[in-house]
């Protein structure tokens, strides 16, 4: 059995919070790099620039990149050999979060009922998935989810006859709905199969890859980039200035589905893509 | 690129594609405040705020650190003020500030207002917060973040998204 105290949970969210509103991962940076050089447009050319200007200012400054900095999204993944003291695991993680809003100076976006609208004033609650498995790590990914991205995801209950054309044809739909409005380029996150529920939770978890990564199934690896292709034909660009980059990535995660159906679930994540991960 | 100082009189030289940078005085408010104007303007006929020559920029900032001005401070989604705008046109704003699309209605009040829509590169509000010169809460301190702000800009940089004339450059 491996012991871990909540406080270590805590602190470790705490940091997760505050480190990934302010400092872009490494590869996002270079995503925006790459894609300035392949734009030709100069509007194109410039926003790209400002959003790498952005991400260094935001990483020297601990300023969040984007003041809209989410509802949090967290990823557990707990081991059977883990045992928790202290707080109960979802309190300690809302705790972290509470605390790294305050402490990093973060937006608090969240309020306690969709028709009462009052703020927590901390940020909290989380919205949290755990999956157990064997062993004795507890793993833990945060994903502060922005609302202007998050109001034009979208999901469907393809047909089960349904193939790749449909699949393509919904996305198109979604991502020429989001516009200029969900701040491209997008990184999205397609989840299928599943139930309404899971292909949901799939297209979440999809935005946990690290920028540029290649699906590890041969299948979905090449989905992915023809679809990256036919997203990039929509000329929206950068911030909707018109360009060649509407989407960074396309990531797909796949599960297992009823005879009857077929749900397909898009997150749009803007540009901002941030997430980071601890394992203890 | 083209330089706009509040206040902002005549904004109809604008074309679409323009891009401008901004000084002077504007502005900030976004869903809940535009609700209370709106709800204020229905019991008094009038706004709580003039917003004559006004430019509003749709935004909500993080919280500002001690020592700093304001926190990061990027656009809004533009079209969830939609039901609001032409209210606050009619009452003489000229100048909006924020992201994405508008609607048909909010089009047709630019025209008949001879108003300007500009457009903000969302999600780079670090780089935005550098551009603000100071803050004051005008009205509605209990929304924190959705408060109306007047800030004092520099350099605020845009682009032309609609015109006074109605024309639109995400068609």
């Amino acid at each position: 059995m491996k012991i871990i105290q909540s406080t270590k949970i805590v602190e470790c969210v705490q940091e997760l919070c505050t480190q990934s509103c302010c400092i872009l991962p490494s590869k996002v940076i270079e995503t925006y790099k790459q894609a300035k050089n392949n734009e030709t447009n100069s509007i194109a050319k410039e926003v790209l620039g400002q959003l790498i200007d952005n991400a260094s200012l935001g990483a020297k400054e601990l300023i969040p990149v984007c003041q809209d900095t989410g509802m949090v999204i967290v990823f557990v993944t707990m081991g059977n050999q883990v045992q928790i003291q202290g707080l109960s695991i979802s309190d300690a993680i809302n705790q972290g979060i509470a605390n790294g809003y305050k402490k990093g100076y973060l937006r608090k976006s969240i309020i306690k009922d969709p028709l009462n609208r009052e703020n927590t004033n901390d940020n909290t609650p989380a919205v949290i998935y755990y999956d157990m498995i064997k062993g004795d790590k507890l793993s833990i990914d945060i994903l502060p989810k922005g609302f202007g991205s998050e109001n034009m995801s979208a999901i469907k209950m393809l047909k089960p006859t349904d193939g790749v054309l449909e699949v393509e044809k919904f996305l198109i739909e979604t991502v020429k709905n989001a516009g200029p409005n969900a701040c491209p380029p997008f990184f999205i996150g397609v989840g299928l199969g599943g139930t309404m529920d899971k292909a949901a939770v799939l297209s979440k978890k999809a935005l946990l890859r690290e920028a540029g990564s290649i699906h590890h199934n041969e299948f979905y690896k090449q989905l992915e980039s023809d679809l990256l292709d036919k997203v990039n034909k929509i000329p929206f660009g950068p911030a909707g200035f018109l360009g060649k980059t509407t989407a960074f990535n396309v990531f797909i995660e796949a599960y297992p589905t009823h005879i009857a159906g077929f749900p397909m679930a898009i997150t749009i994540c803007c540009h901002s893509y941030r997430h980071k991960g601890i394992t203890l | 690129m083209i330089k706009l100082t509040s206040p902002f009189i005549d904004v109809s030289t604008l074309s679409v594609g323009d891009k401008v940078l901004i000084s002077g005085k504007i502005l900030v408010g976004r869903d809940q405040a535009h609700l209370r104007m709106s709800e204020y303007f229905s019991i008094h006929n009038k706004l709580p705020v003039s917003v004559k020559n006004a430019a509003i920029y749709y935004a909500g900032p993080s919280p500002k650190k001690p020592g700093e001005i304001i926190g990061s401070i990027g656009p809004t989604t533009s079209s969830r003020m939609d039901k609001f705008t032409p209210l606050l046109l009619e009452q003489g704003l000229k100048v909006m500030i924020g992201k994405g699309k508008r609607s048909e209605t909010v089009i047709n009040s630019i025209i008949s207002n001879k108003a300007v829509y500009i457009g903000v590169t969302g999600g780079i509000g670090a780089l935005i917060s550098k551009k603000i010169k100071s803050q004051r809460i005008v009205l509605y301190e209990d929304l924190q973040a959705e408060a109306l702000l007047e800030i004092v800009v520099e350099d605020f940089p845009g682009i032309v998204i609609i015109d006074a004339k109605g024309n639109n450059l995400y068609v």
